[in-house]
This record gives structure tokens, C-alpha cells and sequence, in this order.
């Protein structure tokens, strides 16, 4: 393929991932507030559009309107790099994530990813990832006030912690696929056991999956985990200071890890875009995506879900969960893994 | 010019620019910031020379897990802006010329223990599947030796961090929280 479109469908596909990710964040907070509103006996946002569904656009609005204060005790550089950094890797991180298969287009294929399958992408993912503490850490120090410094103490305390738990327990996966490139883990997971079980990891590493699921609400600053922005101690934690579009980036930041995050489990341990493939070609063409985005939704789903169901732990409690017992479990998940994969 | 040489220039840039500003930043929490901007530049020139493992395992380690790990603890010891000294005067008449010496010789040693010819780009087999075999196999001993450095160095860690024994009836800071 000649290189200029090869450098104009990249340009497409970053800025159609990059529109898509950010309609997907927006309606994520929408379907947040809907979910927990119905769960606690409310209607969540209903007076803008039907079903609320303007809401984010209300909000986005409004979040470009309000003033946009930078109190006078803050360290300025950092306080205003920050949320550009929250905001930045969170979106970097969906750069390497394939969402289906190869598309051919005018005698051309297009994988659908942004970048080609670099055969080191979930190292990527968990690089961008772990740069990611940074704006959060920053933000807590340079706000210069003690809930904010709390905050953010607490989240990379947290976020480092459970990084551990979150990489060993992909580690299984990594030993029966024998790739770190997502497409050839996705690949691996065609197919059915016996006839009729989908052939995804989940099953023989439902450890794993647990581990993962565990370690990515604690770095994802979500409820039951969610220490760092501890409403009744902290006032806000690390964004107390934040104002307009700037709390904004943070919690557009959140969010995109939550989708990323919802994104690496379906593809390490969900079979990613594998699904029941039938009808028309057109129809078959856009099935895989269909089913990667169905999975990814019920990711997300189970995040509210859990939201609205669990209350928050203690922080001695978080730590003593993160090192006492998910790391040993992810430690016997890996040996267990190896020693059946060898054997 | 190639962009691959562009692309070396520009991360090396980074890398002095970021190492050179660590000397001259007098917060910590700046040099530090720099320290990463230089590990993240060197992890761009290990991804232009083909090996993409070592290059997203410098920016997990080093980026993502040290550095972190020394913003926490300037955080939490709220360091506070350091007095730029005009350093002693062995530093400055052994020094400077002993940092010339040494760069001298290791241009020296490369210069001749290598081709005329510049190492291409994605010159390095950098796979992990051709990384793991050395790892696992050729070096396993030296690998293993590592490891096990570190875990002593761990439980020095451990036992320098805890505290004596006190006496029951006096609660310490960490019973309290």
C-alpha cells in the first residue's frame, strides 16, 4: 500500500476512535447517572431530550462556560499539566486496541486499530497505563491543600499497588496464548470447547479474570475503590482545587480508562470480536465489531452496577485486600497456570 | 536525512535537554519530572532501534514504577526547594575533566570495536520471543543471580522500615491508623 494511505487511513481511523471514544465517555457518565438513579428508586436525567440523552451535551456546555479558577496558592506548571496529562494517556492507551478484523477497501486491507498490530501491545496498554498516575499524583501535590495532597497520596499508593495484581493476573492469559499482541490473543480464542462453549479465556482462567477485575476497579479509582476522591474524608480528593473544563479532563480521564480497561478484559479473556457470524456480507462485516462493543458494554454496565450496589472500604482495608490477598492468588494463578501449560 | 535520524536526533535532544534540566531544576519535583522525560526519551531510541520489549518495559519499570514511587516520596515528605551551592572544588578540578576522560574512551571503545557502519534502524531483535530464549536459557544463571539480589535487597528494605518493638501499652502511629 503506498505510504500516503497508509498515513491518511491512520488519520481517519485516529480521529473516528477518537470521536467514538469520546461519545462513548460522555454516554457512559449518562448512562451512569441513569443506572444508579433507577437502581436508588430515581429517574437520574430526564429534562433535557428524551431520556435525558442531551444531558452531555448540557454538560459539556456548561463545563465550557463555567469560570475557569486557578486558586492563588497553587504551583501553577504542574497544576495546569496535570489534567492534560490525566486526560492524554488516558486516551493514548486505545491506540493499540484492535476492534475487529482486517477491513478490505478499495483492494486495500485496513486492520481495524489505529496503529498496525505491534507484536508488544498489551505492554503498551500497561505502559500508557501506569504514565497515567502521574496526572493524578501531580494534581494532589501541586493543589497545594491537604485533602488534595491526600488524594492524591492515596491514589498512587493505590494505583501502584494494584498494577502488580493487574499485570500477574494477565500473565496467564499472556502463557496459553504464547503472544503479547492482541490480535493473536484474540485469535487464539476462536473456536468452541466441545461443540458449543466459546473457546475464551475466561473459563480456564476465571482466576485471572477475577484478579483482573479486582486490580482494574482499584486503578480505575472506581467504588468499591474508590479511596482517592473519598467524598466524606477528602471533600473531592485530588481535584478539590479543579475547576470547569479542567475537573472536566479528570473526569473524562476516568472514564476512558474505565472504557479501556472494559477493552482489555474482552479481548484478553472475553474472545474480543468473536461471536456468532451470519446474514448478508454486510451484515457478517460488521458483526465482530457489534459483539466487541455488545462485550464492552456489559464491562461497563457491571461497573455502574457495582457503583450503585457496593459501599466503599476502608483504606487500610484496600491495601490489606491488594498486597495479603490478590497478589498471592494472582502469584498461585500464574505457577498454576505454567505448571499445567508445561505439563 | 533519514527519519529515522530525525527521529534519533530529536529523542537524544530530549534526553540531554530532560538530564541537564534535572541539574538545574532547584525543586525536586521538577528534576524528578525531568528524570522521567529522559527515561520516556530513551525509551523512544530503544523503540527506533527495533527493540519494542525493552522499550515498553523501560517505560513500566522505570517511568511508570520508580519514578512514581520517587514523586510519592517527595510528596509525602513535601520536600521543599533546594540551595544551588557552587559545588566543591574537587568536584570541579577532578570532575569535569575526569567526565571528559571517560566519554572520550567509551567513544574511543565503540569507535573501535565496532563497523564504520551506524547500527541501522530495527537492527536489534527485539521480539520477546527472541529476548525470552537468552533470558531463560543462555543467561538464566546471571538472571537468576539478579533476582535474588533483589529480593535481599527487599528484605533489607523490610528490616531497616520496621520498627523496634515497643512496649505493648503504648499504641504506635501504626496501630492508630
Amino acid at each position: 500500500m503506498p505510504i500516503w494511505i497508509y498515513i491518511l487511513s491512520s488519520v481517519i481511523k485516529s480521529a473516528l476512535v477518537l470521536f467514538i471514544l469520546l461519545t462513548a465517555v460522555a454516554y457512559t457518565v449518562w448512562l451512569e447517572r441513569k443506572v444508579v438513579g433507577h437502581m436508588q428508586n430515581r429517574w437520574g436525567p430526564t429534562r433535557v431530550g428524551p431520556f435525558g440523552l442531551l444531558q452531555p451535551a448540557a454538560d459539556g456546555v456548561k463545563f465550557l462556560f463555567k469560570e475557569d479558577l486557578t486558586p492563588p496558592h497553587v504551583y501553577k506548571p504542574l497544576f495546569l499539566a496535570a489534567p492534560l496529562i490525566a486526560v492524554i494517556f488516558a486516551l493514548t492507551s486505545i491506540a493499540v486496541i484492535p476492534f475487529g478484523n482486517a477491513v478490505k477497501l478499495f483492494g486495500y486491507t485496513f486492520p481495524l486499530q489505529i496503529t498496525t498490530d505491534v507484536n508488544t501491545g498489551l505492554l503498551l496498554i500497561l505502559g500508557v497505563t501506569s504514565i497515567g498516575v502521574y496526572g493524578v499524583a501531580l494534581a494532589g501535590w501541586s493543589s497545594n491543600n491537604k485533602y488534595s495532597l491526600l488524594g492524591g497520596l492515596r491514589a498512587s499508593a493505590q494505583m501502584v499497588s494494584y498494577e502488580i495484581s493487574l499485570g500477574l493476573s494477565l500473565v496467564g492469559v499472556l502463557i496459553m496464548s504464547g503472544s503479547f499482541s492482541l490480535r493473536e490473543i484474540v485469535d487464539a480464542q476462536g473456536g468452541h470447547f466441545w461443540g458449543f462453549i466459546p473457546h475464551w479465556y475466561v473459563f480456564p482462567q476465571f482466576i485471572g479474570f477475577f484478579c483482573y477485575l479486582m486490580a482494574a476497579y482499584a486503578e480505575t479509582n472506581r467504588i468499591p475503590f474508590d479511596l482517592p476522591e473519598a467524598e466524606t474524608e477528602l471533600v473531592a480528593g485530588y481535584h478539590t482545587e479543579y475547576s470547569a473544563m479542567k475537573f472536566a479532563m479528570f473526569f473524562m480521564a476516568e472514564y476512558a480508562n474505565m472504557i479501556t480497561v472494559a477493552c482489555l478484559a474482552t479481548l484478553m479473556f472475553f474472545g474480543g470480536w468473536h461471536g456468532p457470524i451470519f446474514g448478508p456480507v454486510i451484515l457478517q462485516a460488521l458483526l465482530p465489531v457489534f459483539w466487541f462493543a455488545a462485550k464492552v458494554f456489559v464491562f461497563l454496565f457491571v461497573y455502574i452496577w457495582v457503583r450503585g450496589t457496593l459501599p466503599r472500604f476502608r483504606y487500610d482495608q484496600l491495601m490489606a485486600f491488594g498486597w495479603k490477598f490478590l497478589l498471592p492468588l494472582a502469584l498461585v494463578n500464574l505457577i498454576a497456570t505454567a505448571i499445567a501449560v508445561a505439563w | 536525512m533519514s527519519v529515522h535520524l530525525i527521529l534519533f536526533l530529536a529523542f537524544g535532544a530530549v534526553a540531554v535537554a530532560g538530564a541537564i534540566n534535572l541539574l538545574a531544576q532547584t525543586h525536586p519535583i521538577n528534576s524528578a519530572l525531568s528524570l522521567i522525560a529522559v527515561m520516556a526519551a530513551l525509551a523512544g531510541e530503544y523503540l527506533l532501534l527495533g527493540a519494542e520489549f525493552l522499550a515498553a518495559v523501560q517505560v513500566i519499570v522505570y517511568a511508570g514504577a520508580v519514578m512514581v514511587l520517587f514523586v510519592f516520596v517527595i510528596m509525602l515528605l513535601n520536600a521543599g526547594v533546594e540551595e544551588h551551592t557552587q559545588g566543591s572544588r574537587i568536584a570541579i578540578t577532578l570532575g569535569v575533566p575526569g567526565a571528559l576522560i571517560g566519554s572520550l574512551l567509551i567513544a574511543w571503545v565503540v569507535l573501535r570495536h565496532s563497523g564504520t557502519e551506524a547500527v541501522a534502524a530495527g537492527a536489534l531483535a527485539g521480539a520477546p520471543k527472541t529476548i525470552a530464549p537468552l533470558l531463560f536459557h543462555e543467561f538464566l544463571l546471571p538472571f537468576e543471580i539478579t533476582s535474588i539480589l533483589i529480593l535481599i535487597a527487599i528484605m533489607g528494605a523490610v528490616v531497616l522500615a520496621s520498627k523496634p518493638p515497643t512496649s505493648p501499652a503504648a499504641p504506635t502511629l501504626r496501630e492508630v491508623d
